[in-house]
C-alpha cells in the first residue's frame, strides 16, 4: 500500500547515531565510549523522593506547566547560580527532557520560512526540529582553530533578514567546547543588533571544569530574547526520568504551554517530585560527579598527548573530540575499522553535522577501568595505522 | 590537590602513580611527594584490602561491644581505651556519645572466643562498669562498599546521542 506519508518527515535524514548503533549492537563483545549519558546512577536521596511520591499516591497529572513547587525551585536555582529572575508562574515550563523544550520552543516561534541558525557539530535534534517547525536551518560549521566556539564573524555571515533564532549549544555535545562570558557578550551584541532570539541549550551547564558556566540570559538585555533550556538528565544523572525545563519571556512560554498541553499534558509526576529534591539537596552530588568527570577528562587528554593524537582541551560536558585527520580515513571509516579491529565503539563526528568530519566523539561517562582499557586499544589501533601508512 | 588525591586513593589504593597524576593533572614526582608527606603526617594511616570473609572457608565471628567505663582523673577515657586497643583481636575502638562510652569491634574465630574475651578480659578491667555484646550476623555494607553487589552490568544503551 502507498501510505503517502509526510514529505517533510520522509525527507529528514535518519540520525547518524542510529545507523552506527545498529552495527554496534550486533557485536556482543564490544566495549563502548559512545554514550551520551552519565554513568552514575541517580543519587539515592533523589530516587527515594520519587519512591515516596509513588508510595503516597502522587500518581496524578500535575498542572500543565509542572508542579508549582518545582518551578519555584527552578527559579531559585537560576537566581542562585546565574542571578537571573524568572517568574515561576509565568516564565517557566517543565518539559519531558530538554528535547521537548527544543521542539516546542521552535514550534512556538517559527513562521514558515523563518531561518534558524544552528552551529555544528552539535546535538542531533536541532536541525530536524527546526525542519519540522517549518523553518529553514542555516548551518554554521564551527572550527577547531576557534576551539569550536561560535565567533561573531561566523554569526554575522549567517544572519539574514529571515533569521529568527540562533541555537546556542554550550557546553557542547559533542565537542565539549564552552563559551566564556566574554565570548557570549560579543555574541549577545550581534543578537541585539539584529533583533533576533537565542535558544540556549544549557543542559550541560553544571559540567564545566574551568570556571562556572555563564548563561547568555544573564547578560545585559538578553533575558527578554533568550529561550533558556536546561534539565536534570546530565547534572543529576537523571536521563531516564525524562525531565527538563525551559525559561523564557511570558509570551513565548504561553505559546509553548499550548503545544505542551496538547501534545504532552504534563511531565511525569514522579520525576517532578524527585527533581525538587535534586534542586534542593543535590549540590554535593553534582560536585562529586563533576570532580570525577574532570579526573577522567584529564586522564584522556594526557593519554592523547602521549599517543600524539591531536585534541583541543574541552572544558565542558563529558566528551572529548580528538582529530583523526592524519589517518586519511573519514570519521565513519575510522570508527568502523576501530570497532571491527579493536571492538571499541566511538561515535563518528559526522553524526553531529558535516563539520564533525575528521573527528570522533569519545565519551568519558565511564569508569576509569573501562576508559583505560578502551584507550589502550585506541593507542594500539592508531600505532598500527601509522605503521601501515 | 590534597583532598582530591585522598578521595581517589580512599576508593582505590592500588591505583598507579601514572594514572593518579594524569587524573589530578599533576606531575608524577609532585604526586609521589604529596603521598609521602601525607604518610609522614599520619593522614594516610595505612593501605588495606576490603575482604568479604563470608565467602571464604575461614570462620570469623565479629561483634560490636558497647562498654560503659569510669573515666580516669587526668586521663579521661584515653587510658582505658589504650588498654583495649592493644588487644590484636580488637579491630576498632571509638569513644562515643550517648548511653555508653566506648564502642569496640572484635573479631574472633568463634562465639566462644568472643565470650571469653568479654568475660575474662573486658569485664574484669577495674574501670569497666558494664558491657553489652552484639554479634554481627551479616555484613551489608562496609567502608562505603556494598558487600554483595557483584559485578555491575552496563545497563545503558551502547550508543546514545
Amino acid at each position: 500500500m502507498n501510505y503517502e506519508l509526510s514529505k517533510t518527515v520522509e525527507n529528514i535524514k535518519p540520525s547518524g547515531i542510529r545507523k552506527f548503533f545498529d552495527i554496534v549492537s550486533e557485536m556482543k563483545d564490544a566495549i563502548s565510549l559512545g554514550v551520551g549519558e552519565p554513568d552514575f546512577e541517580t543519587p539515592w536521596h533523589i530516587r527515594e523522593e520519587g519512591i515516596y511520591a509513588l508510595e503516597k499516591g502522587k500518581t496524578f497529572y500535575t498542572s500543565n506547566a509542572g508542579l508549582k513547587s518545582l518551578r519555584e525551585e527552578i527559579s531559585n536555582y537560576l537566581k542562585r547560580t546565574q542571578n537571573i529572575s524568572y517568574n515561576p508562574m509565568k516564565e517557566i515550563l517543565v518539559t519531558v527532557g530538554g528535547s521537548e523544550a527544543i521542539d516546542i520552543g521552535l514550534r512556538a516561534i517559527i513562521n514558515q520560512g523563518d531561518e534558524v541558525i544552528i552551529p555544528q557539530p552539535s546535538y542531533v535534534s536541532y536541525e530536524p526540529c527546526a525542519v519540522l517547525a517549518g523553518a529553514k536551518p542555516v548551518i554554521i560549521n564551527l572550527k577547531a582553530e576557534n576551539d569550536f566556539r561560535l565567533t561573531v564573524q561566523e554569526l554575522e555571515n549567517a544572519i539574514t533578514d529571515k533569521t529568527k533564532v540562533l541555537i546556542l549549544p554550550y557546553p557542547n555535545n559533542p565537542t565539549g567546547a564552552i563559551m566564556g562570558k566574554k565570548d557570549l557578550e560579543e555574541i549577545a551584541n550581534v543578537i541585539k543588533k539584529h533583533n533576533i532570539l537565542v535558544m540556549s541549550d544549557e543542559i550541560y551547564g553544571e559540567l564545566t571544569y574551568n570556571g562556572n558556566h555563564v548563561s547568555i540570559a544573564s547578560l545585559d538585555g538578553m533575558q527578554e530574547r533568550t529561550i533558556l533550556i536546561n534539565g536534570f538528565s546530565k547534572a543529576y544523572a537523571m536521563t531516564g526520568w525524562r525531565l527538563g525545563y525551559v525559561c523564557a519571556p511570558e509570551p513565548i512560554i504561553k505559546q509553548m504551554t499550548k503545544i505542551h498541553q496538547f501534545a504532552i499534558m504534563c511531565a511525569p509526576t514522579t520525576s517532578q517530585y524527585a527533581a525538587i529534591e535534586a534542586l534542593k539537596n543535590g549540590y554535593e552530588d553534582i560536585d562529586m560527579m563533576r570532580k570525577s568527570y574532570n579526573q577522567r577528562r584529564r586522564f584522556l587528554l594526557k593519554r592523547f598527548e602521549e599517543m600524539g593524537l591531536d585534541c583541543f582541551e574541552p572544558n565542558g560536558a563529558f566528551y572529548v573530540f580528538p582529530c583523526i585527520k592524519e589517518f586519511n580515513l573519514t570519521s565513519e571509516e575510522f570508527a568502523l575499522k576501530f570497532l571491527e579491529e579493536e571492538r571499541v565503539a566511538v561515535v563518528p563526528g559526522t553524526a553531529f553535522g558535516e563539520s564533525g568530519e575528521g573527528y570522533l566523539r569519545i565519551s568519558y561517562a565511564y569508569s576509569m577501568d573501562n576508559l583505560k582499557m578502551a584507550i589502550n586499544r585506541l593507542e594500539h589501533f592508531i600505532s598500527n595505522l601509522r605503521k601501515n601508512k | 590537590m590534597r583532598e582530591e588525591l585522598l578521595s581517589i586513593i580512599e576508593k582505590n589504593s592500588r591505583i598507579g602513580l601514572k594514572d593518579l597524576s594524569a587524573m589530578l593533572g599533576q606531575k608524577e614526582i609532585d604526586v609521589a611527594n604529596e603521598i609521602s608527606a601525607l604518610e609522614k603526617e599520619g593522614i594516610i594511616c595505612g593501605y588495606h584490602t576490603l575482604i568479604n570473609w563470608e565467602k571464604t572457608s575461614l570462620e570469623k565471628v565479629n561483634a560490636l561491644i558497647e562498654v560503659k567505663v569510669t573515666p580516669q582523673r587526668g586521663q579521661g577515657f584515653d587510658k582505658i581505651a589504650e588498654r583495649l586497643y592493644n588487644y590484636p583481636e580488637v579491630k576498632s575502638v571509638y569513644l562515643i556519645s550517648g548511653g555508653f562510652d566506648l564502642l569496640i569491634t572484635l573479631e574472633e574465630k568463634s562465639l566462644k572466643e568472643i565470650s571469653n574475651f568479654v568475660s575474662d578480659k573486658l569485664s574484669t578491667l577495674d574501670r569497666v562498669l558494664s558491657t553489652s555484646t552484639h554479634f554481627i550476623l551479616k555484613k551489608y555494607k562496609d567502608h562505603g562498599t556494598i558487600v554483595n553487589k557483584g559485578n555491575e552490568e552496563e545497563v545503558r544503551e551502547i550508543i546514545t546521542p
